[in-house]
């Protein structure tokens, strides 16, 4: 199977970088974090399922400073993850493929995700309902 | 000249027996994802910026019809497009067979835990 003779694509430290590559990497990055946060989200339902002392297991070990800061990472990945991936439904229209136009939607992916993880965190701390949390 | 049958062009699933399966299954489960996503994270955050997530608190938010079956909605979809996409990133970088023992992994546990979640929010959703 192995040929060595064939030819080889540069490595990617030649390439300048670009937002894009960052963003592409990180869509599938933040795509397996998801999906390890899938046992987290199972986890929850399960242990709530089970009864009070295994849901307040889980519940304080979330409230603790590594839970929350674990937290708002997965609602961070899961913001951009979905993001991004209207993103990439608009370039499945064939739409957005004009260099300004990728570099613009790049970047308002990163301010959209951020965007919805902070009035998240703010909802979480009790903004909507006034009192803190 | 083509040579592909007859059948393989109408049904035209290609070489790989899939056609184009896989990608419309991703694009489909995703739209999906971004009402359920939103919804599970603002809900979450309601949750905790209320304050209300001792025991009983939750256990009512989840028994409630409407968030019970938004959840069963979530947990398939969301397991079905994770097991999409981490077939597409096992496929791109392992090989041989560990590569076809690991895709079978990542299916039943994908399996597992879709169905343990909608067992949990229907046993807590009905009551037993």
């Amino acid at each position: 199977m192995s040929n060595i003779d064939r030819p080889l694509s540069p490595h990617l430290q030649v390439y300048r970088w670009q937002i894009t590559m960052t963003l592409s990497i990180l869509h599938r990055a933040t795509g397996v974090a998801l999906a390890a946060g899938l046992l987290l989200l199972i986890g929850w339902l399960v242990a709530a399922a089970t009864g009070p002392e295994s849901y307040t297991q889980v519940r304080d070990l979330l409230s603790s400073l590594p839970g929350v800061l674990i937290l708002v990472a997965f609602a961070w990945a899961f913001s951009y993850h979905l993001c991004n991936g209207i993103r990439h439904l608009f370039w499945d229209a064939g739409i957005g493929f004009e260099k300004t136009q990728y570099r613009a939607s790049g970047w308002a992916v990163v301010i959209a995700s951020a965007a919805i993880t902070a009035i998240l965190v703010a909802i979480a701390m009790g903004v909507a309902s006034g009192s803190a949390a | 000249m083509s040579r592909r049958t007859a059948l393989g062009h109408v049904l035209g699933l290609g070489s790989a027996k899939d056609g184009t399966g896989h990608w419309w299954a991703q694009r489909v489960s995703a739209v999906a994802m971004v009402p359920l996503g939103l919804w599970f994270l603002f809900s979450v955050a309601l949750l905790i910026g209320r304050g209300t997530v001792d025991y009983l608190s939750v256990i009512d938010w989840i028994a409630s019809p409407v968030n019970a079956v938004a959840l069963i909605l979530l947990i398939a979809t969301m397991c079905y497009h994770s097991a999409l996409g981490v077939q597409v990133v096992i496929e791109d970088y392992v090989h041989g067979g560990t590569k076809v023992v690991s895709l079978v992994l990542q299916k039943f546990a994908h399996a597992v835990l879709a169905a343990a979640g909608i067992f949990a929010v229907l046993r807590i959703a009905l009551g037993s």
